[in-house]
């Protein structure tokens, strides 16, 4: 894993540099926080609507980290196919950089990036309103990394399929958003219509929520190990997915 | 002569029913420059990169300062230098990051970064995002990290393909200067002038095949024999003295202007003899000499432009 390192704070840098995903993927998420933030609490004082679930439990928490790990796994996707299309991939394989070295470091890059924005925002909801004194916050920071991990493996065998750059963003986000639906934030699994549940119990972002509200929630994680181990298979099934079907150029 | 430091027996390399490479065998020596000429599409990108161990041939063998480029990828990039045709880097990237990156890479790290900035001119681009620099500057670039290991075989594919001729000419320096130190280098073109001026020895390849090898001289030697002598003069008699001019095939006439064909250099010694032998006054002369364009045209029927 020679040249790991510097690969990897070269990338943070390069990605620093470009505006948009600076702000897009840090400043965005902390506002939205913020503001979804700030209004739950009259939200959950009317004490009706389909919505009083979202807001407790720490739903703000686990959506917008949601968003945040769905937005690094698109830009990592969308990143990979344009060093794909620039030829970029081919010029670091032709060194004696490993393979992998060069995908793990776009990884560290989105894990590095997915913690700062995630402590911003607690620390942002810490001085905007009162995150409840109970939510482990290191054991969340945790189970985000993990869910991350196994979401940017499905990132690579989306990156690995889709034709050119251009279509990177759109098709990603067509695979992941419509997942959100479905994956028990804005209802739980077990209030969906049967065939849908089936549905739900068949993505990956469903587990990541599960695990996601249980840790806020203080649940230990003997309580989510099926959740973990739903999130390890993808992450194994994925990673060997892509590593057959992966194109360097 | 010492063992080739590569050496290609008859690879072939096919994309689905695309033959892009058939039975292409080649050797090149140390310290030579070597081109592997022909038209795009003909196979030069995809022998190089077999060549250096990004491609896997569907069979033949290869063998690169003796390591085999498949088998040993790491350890023969490790002593080797890549330049790829159409290759790009990060937009953002700074001109010194790059250099600092590739660097890291290597098990051998002669530190000469900043020197090979120096010598490619990049010094004063060295805090430049890679997306401000200029084709020829990006180019410089890619043939500083192509050095930046001090390794003993460079490849550069095409590397003055959209460059103005001035750039070219520095390139080339470089590229001299690259064998002076006794390097190895293996370069693909599909400008014969380039190939004419900077290339030891050449493959011409077209449809996957290598036609022939040799020295650019050779070749021209080899298949296009014939020499032709331009000249302008009002002497009366010039048509019937020429005639007699032996190795002479053809002569041309157009007003005062002579185009005088034959074979061979003593073709042009003998025109001399001639023109002195009666003394005839001259105001022009200059001689056509065949050129690998004429070699190229001469064994595939068409230009390498087509």
């Amino acid at each position: 894993m020679r040249g790991l390192w510097q690969l990897t704070w070269l990338e943070i840098k390069i990605f620093l540099r470009e505006p948009l995903g600076a702000i897009g993927s840090i400043v965005f998420p902390v506002i939205a926080f913020v503001i979804l933030g700030r209004a739950a609490p009259r939200a959950t004082s009317a004490a009706a609507g389909p919505m009083v679930g979202f807001f407790r439990d720490g739903g703000v928490a686990v959506f917008v980290s949601l968003l945040i790990a769905l937005s690094a796994v698109l830009s990592l996707v969308t990143i990979i196919s344009i060093y794909r299309e620039g030829g970029i991939l081919k010029r670091l394989r032709a060194t004696p950089l490993r393979p992998p070295t060069i995908l793990t470091a776009h990884v560290l890059v989105k894990l590095a990036l997915t913690a700062v924005t995630m402590s911003l925002m607690l620390l942002a909801g810490k001085r905007y309103f009162a995150i409840g004194p109970a939510v482990p916050v290191g054991a969340f920071v945790l189970a985000l990394l993990v869910s991350v991990s196994s979401i940017l493996s499905i990132g690579f065998v989306i990156a690995s399929i889709v034709p050119t750059a251009r279509f990177a963003q759109p098709i990603g986000a067509l695979v992941l958003y419509p997942m959100l639906a479905l994956s028990g934030i804005f209802m739980p699994v077990s209030a969906l219509p049967p065939v849908l549940r089936y549905i739900a119990r068949a993505l990956p972002l469903t587990y990541v929520v599960s695990l996601l509200q249980g840790i806020w929630r203080g649940d230990g994680w003997m309580a989510h190990l099926g959740d973990l181990a739903a999130l390890m298979v993808v992450f194994v099934v994925c990673v060997a997915l892509s590593s057959r079907i992966f194109r360097w150029e | 002569m010492s063992d080739p430091v590569i050496q290609v027996v008859g690879i072939r390399k096919t994309y689905g029913a695309l033959v892009a490479v058939d039975e292409v065998s080649l050797d090149v020596h140390e310290a030579e420059i070597f081109g592997l000429i022909g038209p795009n599409g003909a196979g030069k990108t995809t022998t190089m990169e077999c060549v250096e161990g990004i491609r896997t041939p569907d069979r033949g063998t290869i063998r690169v300062l003796g390591l085999d480029p498949v088998r040993d990828v790491y350890a023969l990039q490790e002593r080797i230098g890549v330049q790829l045709q159409q290759a790009q880097l990060q937009k953002r990237i700074k001109v010194w990051e790059a250099v600092h990156l590739w660097a890291s890479l290597y098990r051998r790290q002669p530190g000469i970064g900043e020197q090979l900035l120096a010598q490619l001119g990049l010094t004063e681009k060295r805090n430049a995002l890679f997306m401000t620099l200029s084709g020829g500057q990006k180019q410089r670039l890619f043939i500083a990290l192509a050095l930046i290991n001090d390794p003993e075989v460079v490849f550069l594919d095409e590397l003055t393909t959209g460059l103005d001729p001035q750039a070219r000419r520095a390139i080339w320096d470089l590229v001299r200067g690259i064998r002076e130190r006794g390097k190895t280098v293996f370069l693909t073109t599909h400008l014969m002038e380039e190939a004419e001026r900077l290339c030891d020895r050449v493959a011409i390849i077209e449809h996957g095949r290598i036609i022939d090898a040799g020295r650019p001289a050779e070749l021209v030697e080899r298949y296009c024999p014939q020499r032709s002598i331009v000249l302008v003069t009002d002497d009366a008699n010039a048509l019937e003295r020429f005639g007699r001019i032996p190795r002479l095939h053809d002569i041309a006439r157009q007003d005062t202007r002579y185009t005088l064909s034959g074979t061979g250099d003593e073709f042009i010694s003998d025109v001399i003899a001639c023109l002195s032998e009666h003394r005839m006054r001259v105001s022009d002369l200059r001689t056509v000499v065949p050129t690998l364009e004429d070699v190229f045209f001469e064994l595939t029927g068409h230009s390498i432009r087509d």
